[in-house]
Parts: structure tokens; C-alpha cells; sequence
């Protein structure tokens, strides 16, 4: 049987989508920028920050999923999965930073910031939810 | 709690997808509630019970 979305889920799927889109341009275009030396002074931290922007974007697709969200079951889903996810991404993050501290480990993240772990736990909060809830829920 | 939703919904021959369009809610939460795995909020529990035809009580118990 496929699953049926709600109404939120498939507002929220169009804008993961939208935004994931833009991200891609936004990331393509300020690397071949960078790379190329074409950009410098206010217009550099300008493109630095914009592949940022729809990752925020993301975040706000996320919590407006969970306000437009009518089903409260799926609604429970979703704070689990956020939670899972944000507890996984600090957990993740204070170690590695901690590990850097004590120079144990390269400085920098290799483009793996705190953002791909928060992503990543919504995985582990999908998995979190099916082994204990019988279901991931439908942001996952 | 323990509830009487799976049986209540085989003496109507309900599927666990038309309970869960009558109640507007999504088939997963149907599950979750027969299973045990999830309690409902009281307003779902007033909409349960009325769709039954039954009072909350008949329907939910404590364990």
C-alpha cells in the first residue's frame, strides 16, 4: 500500500525540493567564483553566505511542516525525528570540536558542518521512530 | 491504555484506511493507537468514540 501524504507533507516535499535546487546554484556558483578570483570585499562575504541561506530555508520548511501538520501522530513523528536529529548533530559536534581542541584531529570540517550532521539525525530519528513507533513518519 | 479499536473496526469491516478517512487522520496514526503504541489526544479519543457511537470509556481503559 503507498503512503498517502497530507497536505503538509507535500507543501514541505516542493520546498525541500525548491531549496535544495537553489542550494546547488547558490554552492556551484560561489565555488567557481571563489575559485576563479572574481569576487572580493562585501560582494565575497555576500556569495559566502549564500549557499547558507537555503539551508536555512530548510530548517524553516522543516518547522513549518510541523506547525501545518494536522495529524497529530505525524506531528509527534516529527519532534521525535528533530530531536534525534539535533541531539545527534551536538553530540557529533562537541566531540569533533573537542577532539580539535587537543589536536587530535585536523582544524576545519571539510565542508561537513553542523547542518549535514542536523540532516544526517533526521535519518537516525526516522530509524528512531520506525524500530519504536512502527513507522518514520513522512519528513524523512 | 488499552482500547477496543481493532475490534471495534472489524464489526464494521473497516480497513485501517477507512477508519483513519473518517477520522482524518493518517492511516500510520491508526496503527500506532490500535497497536498500543500511541495514546490519542482527547479531542481524537471525543472524535473516536463518535464514530463509533460509543462512549470514551467503552472504547479506552486504563491498564
Amino acid at each position: 500500500m503507498g503512503i498517502r501524504w497530507s497536505p503538509a507533507a507535500r507543501r514541505y516535499t516542493r520546498r525541500l525540493a525548491a531549496l535544495m535546487a537553489i542550494y546547488l546554484v547558490t554552492l556551484f556558483a560561489a565555488v567557481w567564483l571563489f575559485k576563479h578570483e572574481m569576487v572580493s570585499g562585501t560582494a565575497a562575504w555576500a556569495l559566502a553566505i549564500a549557499p547558507a541561506l537555503p539551508i536555512i530555508g530548510v530548517f524553516w520548511a522543516v518547522m513549518r511542516f510541523l506547525i501545518e501538520e494536522t495529524d497529530e501522530f505525524i506531528k509527534l513523528l516529527l519532534v521525535r525525528q528533530c530531536l534525534v536529529a539535533t541531539g545527534f548533530c551536538l553530540t557529533i559536534m562537541t566531540v569533533w570540536e573537542f577532539l580539535q581542541n587537543f589536536e587530535l584531529v585536523p582544524q576545519g570540517n571539510g565542508g561537513f558542518g553542523a547542518a549535514f550532521f542536523w540532516f544526517i539525525g533526521l535519518g537516525v530519528g526516522a530509524l528512531y521512530n520506525k524500530l519504536t513507533m512502527g513507522t518514520a513518519g513522512s519528513c524523512s | 491504555m488499552k482500547n477496543r479499536l481493532k475490534v471495534l473496526r472489524a464489526e464494521r469491516n473497516w480497513s485501517q484506511q477507512e477508519l483513519a478517512d473518517r477520522l482524518e487522520v493518517s492511516r500510520q496514526s491508526v496503527n500506532a493507537i490500535e497497536t498500543g503504541r500511541y495514546d490519542p489526544s482527547l479531542p481524537l479519543a471525543f472524535r473516536i468514540a463518535g464514530i463509533f457511537g460509543l462512549p470514551i470509556e467503552d472504547i479506552f481503559q486504563p491498564e
